[in-house]
């Protein structure tokens, strides 16, 4: 048990930054921290990243840490990628399923040692992890407040990192970990991210998390660094594809209605699921979607016109086939994406289907009936993102 | 003598909500009460000068929203407004708090255990899951499951789908759902003693049952499908004490042109030939009507004011077998201030919700022992409030009124009835527990109204005290209640009908219960329904 505490938000380990840069005082509640939603000027902050390097304060995100003999074998059973392939100082995207292969969240595995990992997670799932783990000898620990974190995006991101100091950066390849003394301290960098640009995640000790952030600005000055909020954020994940757990797809266990949830399959993440490997949570009901067919299928939609198609019902024909989920005008790639949910035998790309949007004008609401393809996937995917070593705009 | 359409015994809020609806579709309808004042168990008297209290029940979120607007309440001036908060404190001198904010709750269930941080998540969405089955149910009549009508088929074929569309998992949640223990239910998502203790209070509130037995965890539910402003779960003060729900039905069954008769107690329905004539008053009186709805609970109904002979047997056996077991008591307090509770600063948002000293199921279970050997709980499980924070009508300025429900409290003291000493004893085994959280509490009473089970029949006229006129356990539940073959709220005598908490859905203030019963009576009448259906809930 711990003391009492009357602090209704908790402050991440750079608030005191964040503070400082935040001129417009949009705050948001991200589970239960206090986090900018915007600095300045939401464009700017997206234009930073896609232009310059944007700093994205990522410490409220649930992180677990796992050791122990049976660590790797227990996340193998945990997940339903095929983590005993991923090497030391190797990271990668998965999502996890309840027993009837339902999404329970996505999230990063990094493996940072022999037995020893950490999860990011959207959702708290200890009372999940810890079910999972009858019969592994594995230790979990909720890690959250114990580590700073920071995304550190955009084309000159390297660049910055190179200037502080951390010498051989540019060589991280994509989904690499490398690790760098920073006064006295050690600094984690991921070649990770949520934006589908050249970009880190760093991690550390939250008592050097002011200095380190001091030594990126200054380091950043000279290449246009900024502070950006969630805002910004979504407007970026959304051009390079990536789910929003919450907003893309419910996770399983906070689904009340029932068939709300939804399989790896019907998120447009099949990739993820490997049946080659030793039983996982929701082998079986994966197992038996895969032979008999999904009910929903996840589909990027290229949508015509310049309205963002929020909220709107797709439609083939006069056929409700399902709703948007997530949608955007992509400044950089210049194009009106939406994300959305139909149904299967809808989601072949090439499809060509129909999105209802309402927008509002001076009060004037608007019905217009826009066409839509099923694109393969991010509008926006620049070679910058996966080249090493990296680039140095 | 004045012949009226229907006479409805009981002006609590049933029986008012009934006698509206009646009175909204033409009948001439009189409503009698045996109090000088109206409201049944909800009531708000003053019975210390300036001060009112909400004698019996005292918070309010299961009152349908349906009624509410149709019937006009809040022009007839009822306001509901909600609170949050509420603590659990531990006797190390730590405490749950049970944050309105959900993310800052999260914080403090993870202060006692991470887990169960993460899996408040899963048993609130579980507990909505079986919310969400039983709410549309709340303002139907249940189906008669040996009935061949057309009405009866399509409404169990409604149960059915809604049980269906729960999947197969959902289903077999839901059974188990409506048997196990409020403690066995949350054994099966948390470690720490506070946070079960924190939530079990709602499996026991007004039942004579422990958190360990069987069919506990429904009572909970009843307690979360309530809902403020469409807030599933939320619980709100009626402004101006509970009282003002049945001013506010009154109000608007007086401008339909009923008739309320306080200090007319009913002695016995008038039965003539298998049909229901009218009720005879204690006082003597006479009154006519082809119609008699009876608001008391089934045993009094049966077999107080009705005489045996005009009852098929099995009715008064049913009635003689009924459960409605005194469990309650209830501590009503005038404060001269705001008292102040160790560790816990006074400006907290947590003060404004409901208060406990129980911080673990073996410490609530044993309370429940000490109800079967038919005495008070020595450390018994309350539900504390302090209403005033929030209502300023109910105290002058700066001055408070608490609330104290009190479980257990068995209505016979070691087979004898409660005596002046075991009162006192009650009342001081309540006071010493919250000073012992509360060091300025003891000198802050300037007055305290203690109610026993006993004392709470008496008044209003609830057996035993039941505050939900009979358990809410499964046996007596939907198409079970108050008793098999009688839960459309028709009689066994034509014309004769039960509106109470005793009939389906079920006691707490809801009042769907003597809405229910007016369709009934209406459609038996071959009236157009005046009584609205259920919200969407989707």
């Amino acid at each position: 048990m711990m003391p009492h505490d009357e602090t209704m938000i908790l402050e991440t380990p750079f608030h005191s930054r964040c503070l400082a840069l935040c001129e417009i005082n949009l705050w948001e509640d991200w589970k239960g921290y206090r986090s900018a939603a915007a600095y300045t000027s939401v464009e700017q902050e997206y234009f930073a990243v896609r232009s310059n390097t944007g700093v994205f304060d990522i410490s409220p995100m649930i992180k677990y840490r796992f050791t122990g003999p049976d660590a790797g074998a227990y996340l193998n059973r945990l997940v339903t990628r095929d983590i005993s392939k991923i090497a030391v100082d190797r990271v990668a995207y998965t999502v996890w399923c309840d027993d009837n292969g339902q999404v329970m969240d996505d999230g990063t595995i990094f493996h940072l040692a022999e037995n020893d990992y950490r999860l990011c997670a959207y959702a708290r799932c200890l009372d999940w992890l810890m079910w999972s783990a009858e019969g592994f000898d594995v230790t979990i620990v909720d890690e959250t407040a114990d580590v700073a974190a920071l995304a550190v995006q955009g084309p000159t991101s390297c660049a910055v990192f190179k200037d502080m100091g951390f010498d051989g950066i540019e060589h991280l390849k994509p989904f690499g970990i490398a690790r760098y003394p920073f006064k006295g301290a050690e600094v984690m960098i991921s070649r990770t991210g949520f934006t589908g640009d050249l970009g880190y995640e760093i991690w550390i000790d939250p008592t050097f998390a002011e200095p380190f952030w001091d030594d990126l600005f200054a380091a950043g000055k000279l290449r246009g660094i900024r502070a950006i909020g969630s805002a910004a954020l979504d407007m970026l994940r959304t051009e390079t594809g990536f789910l929003q757990a919450g907003i893309d797809f419910i996770p399983a266990e906070e689904a009340i209605r029932t068939g709300r949830s939804r399989s790896p399959f019907e998120l447009g993440l099949g990739w993820l699921v490997s049946f080659d490997k030793p039983v996982f949570n929701g082998r079986k009901a994966l197992l038996k979607e895969k032979q008999e067919g999904s009910r929903y299928a996840f589909v990027y939609l290229d949508v015509e016109g310049n309205k963002p198609a929020e909220h709107a019902f797709i439609y083939s024909g006069s056929k409700e086939v399902g709703t948007v989920t997530t949608a955007a005008w992509c400044p950089t790639a210049k194009t009106n994406v939406a994300f959305a949910q139909v149904d299967a035998q809808y989601g072949k790309v090439g499809q060509k289907l129909v999105a209802e949007i309402y927008y509002e004008r001076e009060l004037k609401w608007t019905r217009v009936m826009a066409k839509c393809t099923v694109i393969e996937g991010a509008v926006f995917n620049p070679p910058r993102k996966r080249q090493t070593p990296a680039p140095d705009f | 003598m004045k012949k009226y359409d229907a006479i409805i015994i009981g002006a609590g809020h049933n029986g008012l909500t009934n006698a509206a609806y009646l009175a909204k579709a033409g009948l001439k309808v009189l409503v009698l009460e045996k109090n000088a004042y109206i409201g049944g168990a909800t009531v708000s008297r003053e019975l210390y000068p300036n001060w009112k209290y909400s004698n019996c029940s005292y918070v309010c979120s299961l009152l349908r929203p349906e009624i509410i607007r149709d019937l006009e309440l809040p022009r007839h001036g009822l306001q509901v407004v909600p609170y949050g908060g509420g603590v659990t404190f531990k006797e190390n001198g730590d405490y749950f708090g049970n944050h309105a904010d959900h993310e800052r709750l999260l914080r403090e269930v993870a202060r006692h255990s991470k887990r169960d941080a993460s899996a408040y998540e899963r048993y609130e969405a579980d507990v909505m899951k079986q919310t969400r089955l039983i709410r549309p149910f709340l303002m139907r009549t249940p189906p008669d499951p040996t009935s061949l009508k057309p009405r009866d088929l399509k409404e169990l074929a409604l149960l059915a789908k809604s049980f269906g569309s729960m999947g197969e998992e959902g289903l077999a949640d839901t059974m188990r759902f409506w048997t196990m223990s409020i403690g066995d239910f949350l054994d099966e998502y948390f470690e720490s003693d506070v946070i079960k203790a924190h939530l079990a209070g709602s499996g026991i509130i007004g039942t004579a049952l422990g958190v360990y037995s069987p069919g506990t965890a429904y009572v909970l539910l009843h307690h979360y499908m309530g809902d403020v402003d469409g807030s599933v779960g939320a619980w709100g003060f009626a402004r101006g004490g509970m009282g003002s729900v049945a001013a506010a039905l009154s109000k608007s069954f007086l401008s339909f042109g009923g008739t309320i008769k306080c200090d007319a107690e009913a002695a016995q329905i008038i039965v003539k030939n298998g049909k229901a004539k009218g009720v005879a008053l204690a006082n003597g009186d006479e009154l006519y009507a082809d119609i008699v709805v009876s608001n008391l609970d089934p045993k009094r109904t049966f077999l107080k004011i009705m005489d045996e002979s005009d009852l098929p047997a099995d009715v008064v056996t049913k009635a003689k077998n009924f459960k409605i077991r005194g469990s309650s008591g209830k501590l009503n307090i005038a404060l001269d201030g705001l008292p102040t509770f160790t560790g816990l600063p006074k400006e907290s948002p947590l003060c404004l919700g409901e208060k406990h000293f129980s911080d673990s199921l073996p410490k609530m279970e044993r309370a429940y022992d000490d109800w079967k050997a038919e005495t008070w709980s020595k450390d018994p499980y309350v539900d504390m409030l302090i209403p005033t924070q929030i209502d300023p009508t109910m105290a002058p300025p700066g001055k408070h009124m608490m609330s104290v429900f009190v479980q257990y409290a068995p209505p016979k003291i070691n087979g004898g009835d409660w005596t002046a000493e075991d009162k006192a004893g009650f009342e001081k085994t309540v006071i010493d527990q919250i000073s012992n959280y509360s060091p300025d509490f003891k000198d802050l009473i300037l007055h305290c109204e203690t109610r026993t089970p006993q004392d709470i029949e008496n008044e209003v006229g609830l057996t035993e005290g039941n505050i939900f006129m009979g358990e809410l356990t499964f046996d007596q539940l939907l198409f079970n209640r108050p008793f098999p073959g009688y839960a459309q709220y028709r009689g066994p005598v034509k014309g004769m009908y039960m509106c109470s908490s005793g009939t389906h859905p079920g006691g707490g203030v809801m009042a769907a219960p003597g809405a229910n019963a007016a369709r009934e009576i209406l459609m038996d009448l071959k009236l157009t329904n005046t009584v609205p259906g259920g919200y969407d809930d989707d």
